[in-house]
């Protein structure tokens, strides 16, 4: 029996692959054309101020991610590191500065120049990144300072004085923006247009919100690190786009229908995990097969908050007063973002709570310090808290010179055979003296 | 009267070790593991089985463990040598809630329970500083077996500090001490010392519990067991198995699947390999 509704699942692979195809299809396009993009950033891209002007968004963090899901990355380090960047730099970095040589070649088309940059504080590579376009190109680059809780723990509550003094210090930024904007395109702000891209990205922000959510579900509809990601692409690149939220719409069905129906995203789910950090890209899809041949499934991800500009908070912009409204989500995904990556202890006792996870795996990067300090005492912490295995590997989420498949292996296996004996024992119901 | 046989496949010396249905131990065998890793593990068990006098068909489980544990292909399980190093020193001094494994390209810090099961784990990452291999390049440089480091390093009064922390690296460090002069003896004492520093890293991040088992291939070095327990400030535990401790785990944990077995009884080397012939 069928109830017609198979071709729902996998629906969000399929689409989101296609719209991601499209989108580099239309950068190559905007190329070729001899026209310019913005240069963004996944966290604080301003894709709802840039997309009034009719700006080509670039990301160039997913244009070097790409490169190394598509096993190129090397090609474009090496010619970094040869043009004299230390092997020590971001990889993203040198991946962008591989492709800036190139010309713009890329595995998937050809990418613009940057006509105008827009930065965030959230990553401190970020402002010197920047720098390296405004000397190859003269790019005028644009950087938002956005201010983390000062207490740095949680406290972004709006009504409070520090609140909204850091509100108003971010919309005046905002409002520097377009007008930096107005004189690259020679266009004026039209601010029905930005309410308009708000509305459409309060409908991506919370439909993705509601995905998330829908994971919490046994067994779980997607793997928060292979399918995330796909999503992930989507959501930065169609952000405040029809397109984008006709696709995070389909994708609640798609889930919806999974948990319905007990559709997991692997045949047997095993063991339920929190992934922190960001993904191994040099080897992707192998990385996630080292836990499903376990029964590992990838239940939560913080990843999928921070590399998702922050729409996992399904904020909702007031459209009466976009500006206003605006800073006031810069605020709390930016600066939370800034905030969670020192103060992570109440997040991850969440996610390990509303998943039901067996286990957390930390992914520290040699690429990334940002994201990666502070992970071995957050395992300690978490220890004291939780009786819960977690398991630390290291790699990078570029360079495939660091990346060794068969340590890792040995060490998730291990991590396996810890979660296997932990759950004999506690069906038993045996005790143990540590 | 059946046995359970535990296969350690290192990046140096593959390890075997038999035990009864006891747990006593009734053959063992160590081999240099060489570039077939396949027949190095096929070898050594068949030279514990012998050693003991066992039968193959005796024999009613067979676990590999090690880097190479997914060539034991006669095998009928693979475990990491993390959760068999665990197993085997808390089994050999019940007392351990900490193991440090230095083998031959990777040193591991293991927490453990009472029960042996693994708490908590770190390891060296990318990198054969702190390990054997880093001995064997001072050997290599100072042209002394490597069986006679530790007693030659024994003999310092002055160490000298050995800061690189890459092995490779270290034998130039090693060379240029040389030139200036200094002890054999001191330089291998720095050495010795240089490792037992990155291991002590280790253990902390693990956290450094008490009794403290030092098990693989290096545990037989006797400078090295003198300078951790100097580092830590209590005796390590080692015995003769410190360097089977591996395989004695594998061969535990074999033993509790063959209590527990509902399967057929194991097949035999030549069955398994006319399995693989066949493309089963």
């Amino acid at each position: 029996m069928t109830d017609g509704n198979e071709g729902l699942v996998g629906r969000g692979i399929r689409d989101g692959s296609r719209l991601f195809r499209d989108w580099y299809e239309q950068l190559t396009a905007a190329s070729e054309q001899g026209k310019g993009a913005a240069y963004v950033f996944v966290m604080g891209s301003m894709a709802e101020i840039l997309r009034v002007f009719d700006l080509e968004t670039v990301f160039p963090e997913i244009n070097a991610l790409q490169t190394a899901v598509r096993r190129v990355a090397h090609e474009y380090l090496n010619q970094a590191e040869e043009y004299g960047y230390s092997p020590d730099v971001c990889g993203y970095v040198k991946a962008d500065v591989g492709i800036q040589l190139r010309g713009g070649e890329h595995p998937m088309g050809r990418i613009p120049r940057p006509t105008l940059a827009v930065l965030t504080n959230a990553c401190n590579t970020y402002i010197k990144w920047g720098e390296i376009w405004e000397r190859l190109y003269g790019t005028p680059v644009f950087t938002l300072d956005v201010p983390s809780s000062r207490s740095g723990r949680h406290l972004m509550v709006p009504g409070t004085a520090a609140f909204e003094d850091d509100r108003r210090y971010v919309e005046q930024q905002i409002r520097e923006l377009i007008a930096l904007c107005e004189r690259v395109t020679g266009r004026k702000f039209d601010v029905d247009r930005c309410r308009e891209v708000l509305r459409l990205t309060n409908e991506m922000s919370r439909s993705w919100k509601r995905v998330l959510e829908l994971n919490r579900a046994v067994p779980a509809p997607f793997d928060a690190l292979s399918d995330g990601t796909v999503y992930l692409g989507v959501l930065n690149a169609l952000r405040g786009t029809p397109e984008g939220s006709r696709y995070f719409h389909d994708l609640v069905e798609e889930m919806e229908y999974k948990v319905a129906n007990r559709i997991g995203t692997l045949h047997e789910e095993t063991y339920r995990l929190v992934f922190l950090g960001v993904p191994c890209y040099p080897i992707f899809r192998r990385f996630q097969e080292l836990f499903a041949e376990w029964g590992g499934v990838f239940v939560a991800s913080a990843y999928l908050g921070f590399a998702g500009g922050g729409l996992h908070l399904g904020f909702q912009y007031d459209l009466d007063r976009p500006i206003e409204s605006l800073a006031e989500g810069v605020l709390r995904s930016v600066g939370g973002v800034m905030d969670g990556v020192l103060f992570q202890d109440r997040m991850l006792v969440e996610m390990l709570d509303e998943y039901r996870a067996d286990g957390m795996v930390y992914h520290p990067i040699k690429s990334c310090r940002t994201v990666s300090t502070g992970l071995a005492d957050s395992r300690r912490w978490l220890a004291q808290q939780r009786d819960v295995l977690s398991l630390f590997i290291e790699s990078d989420m570029m360079d495939k010179r660091v990346v060794s498949e068969a340590q890792l292996k040995n060490r998730i296996d291990a991590f396996f055979e810890g979660l296997a004996t932990k759950r004999l024992r506690a069906a038993a119901g045996e005790a143990i003296t540590t | 009267m059946s046995y359970a046989v535990g296969v350690d496949v290192g990046s140096t010396q593959t390890k075997a070790i038999v035990i009864d249905e006891e747990g006593r131990i009734a053959g063992r065998s160590l081999i240099d593991t060489g570039a077939n890793v396949m027949a190095a593990a096929e070898n050594a068990f068949v030279a514990a089985i012998r050693g003991g006098g066992i039968a193959e068909e005796d024999v009613a489980f067979v676990i590999g463990t090690g880097y190479g544990r997914y060539k034991v292909t006669f095998g009928d399980a693979q475990v990491t040598e993390i959760s068999c190093h665990a197993r085997g020193a808390v089994h050999m001094f019940p007392a351990t809630r900490t193991v440090l494994d230095m083998g031959g390209q990777d040193t591991k810090a293991i927490r453990v329970h009472s029960n042996g099961e693994v708490a908590d784990f770190c390891m060296n990452d990318k990198c054969a500083a702190g390990t054997g291999r880093f001995l064997q390049a001072a050997a290599f440089a100072l042209e002394i077996p490597l069986d006679e480091l530790g007693a030659t390093a024994m003999r310092s009064d002055r160490p000298v500090p050995i800061t690189t922390t890459c092995t490779v690296f270290a034998e130039s460090e090693v060379l240029s001490w040389l030139a200036r002069g200094k002890k054999i003896a001191d330089i291998l004492r720095g050495v010795h010392h240089s490792i037992g520093t990155r291991s002590m890293g280790l253990l902390r991040r693990v956290g450094l519990d008490p009794e403290v088992t030092f098990t693989g291939g290096v545990s037989r070095n006797s400078c090295m067991v003198e300078v951790l327990n100097e580092m830590i400030g209590a005796p390590l535990n080692v015995s003769e198995e410190s360097h089977f401790m591996g395989a004695l785990g594998a061969a535990l944990i074999a033993l509790d699947h063959a209590r527990s077995r509902q399967s057929p009884p194991r097949r035999s080397r030549g069955e398994a390999a006319a399995a693989r012939e066949a493309g089963r």
